[in-house]
């Protein structure tokens, strides 16, 4: 399963997740909280040097992540335009830039593996409505069965085209969720026989 | 036990996978994504519980950083970014879709388009809106004209999650866990 972590390794990548989560977290809230002009340029400087630190390849993946923005900020800033306030637009769109390119940093440098287990952590004191293991056998599963539903579901469509000349629609979906009922009860019969999720 | 996990596990990978599949195209020639279709689907056929646990598993995947949601997006960057009220609202739109269905004594394909249109469009929308004016710093009222354009689809949605329940329960009696 493709991940978001970046294959280049960087020095953050050795950074414990709890404290880059931590971090991330105090970001974002000094980020949004503080209404001083000075703050979202300053904090959009600081995460592009943190981003260029690690090379250009790097910084370049990173800005690669923020394009679905493109079209927020385009509107955010005509608006404040037409609203004759450009300069709130722009620390609007800043702002919004920081914080995404912040929370992107930690994505790309942080393995899944790292993720989870800061997850299962903070899970703990939950540990007596959600045991431990059951949460970690469901995150395990549903990155299991990704793939196989995937196929399970091109699977469907190419037996739509194979009888159809018209695109496959919504009703390629019943047979689709069907599939996942019925696999979901065999991975529940599969897990009995292994002693259950306890 | 094992069933309620492997349920709730499989229909997270459900609504990933109809984010990632080519989007379906309707009749009239407008592209959709299913994946709200997906988190309608998780409230209506699993019931309120379940329903919430699933879409809100695969929203933590999403957290971790799998690109699963629609357009390739995941990573935490999605929480800060302007429709991140939309993907904190999946759970809770989830819940009360179930809820309805669970709760009424409607016929069966009523009450899960009536769930999918109270949950998955009215309780989305008021995530999502408070999302987008959070982010973009602007009024309700202005979000919601952004938003707009989306609410055909999502009203389209809406019915075909009615359809895909009762077909469910057509099919295979006992698979639509809200109704058992």
């Amino acid at each position: 399963m493709l991940t978001l972590t970046s294959p280049v390794e960087t020095r953050y990548h050795r950074w414990p997740a709890g404290t880059k989560l931590a971090a991330l977290a105090g970001f974002t809230l000094v980020l949004f909280s503080l209404d001083a002009a000075i703050v979202p340029p300053l904090a959009l400087i600081a995460v592009a040097i943190a981003y260029l630190a690690q090379g250009k390849d790097f910084a370049l993946a990173g800005l690669r992540l923020l394009r679905p923005l493109w079209p927020f900020v385009a509107l955010i800033l005509i608006w404040h335009l037409w609203q004759g306030d450009p300069g709130r637009g722009a620390a609007i769109v800043l702002r919004m830039l920081a914080a995404l390119a912040a929370a992107n940093l930690v994505t790309l440098t942080t393995r899944l593996t790292d993720l989870l287990a800061v997850v299962e952590r903070l899970c703990r004191p939950l540990s007596p409505i959600l045991p431990p293991r059951r949460l970690a056998l469901a995150f395990a599963l549903t990155i299991r069965f990704l793939p196989a539903m995937a196929l399970h579901l091109s699977h469907l469509r190419e037996a739509w085209a194979a009888r159809s000349p018209r695109r496959p629609g919504w009703r390629v979906l019943v047979p689709g969720v069907l599939a996942a009922i019925d696999d979901a009860d065999h991975a529940a019969e599969a897990l009995r026989a292994r002693g259950g999720t306890d | 036990m094992e069933r309620s996990l492997t349920h709730i596990a499989l229909f997270a990978a459900l609504i990933a996978i109809l984010g990632v599949i080519p989007p379906i195209t309707l009749a009239f020639g407008v592209p959709i994504t299913a994946q709200s279709l997906g988190v309608m689907l998780a409230g209506t056929v699993l019931g309120a519980r379940r329903g919430f646990l699933a879409t809100l598993l695969f929203v933590a995947l999403v957290a971790l950083g799998l690109p699963l949601l629609a357009g390739g997006r995941g990573g935490l960057g999605v929480f800060v970014s302007p429709t991140a009220g939309f993907v904190v609202g999946f759970p809770f739109a989830a819940l009360v879709a179930g809820w309805v269905v669970e709760r009424t004594s409607l016929p069966l394909g009523l009450a899960a388009g009536a769930g999918a249109v109270i949950g998955g469009i009215g309780v989305l929308y008021v995530f999502g809106l408070t999302g987008l004016a959070i982010v973009l710093d602007t009024t309700l009222g202005e979000a919601a004209f952004l938003v707009g354009a989306f609410l055909p689809g999502d009203a389209i949605k809406a019915v075909l999650a009615g359809f895909i329940t009762v077909s469910l329960a057509k099919m295979r009696p006992g698979s639509v866990l809200s109704r058992n």
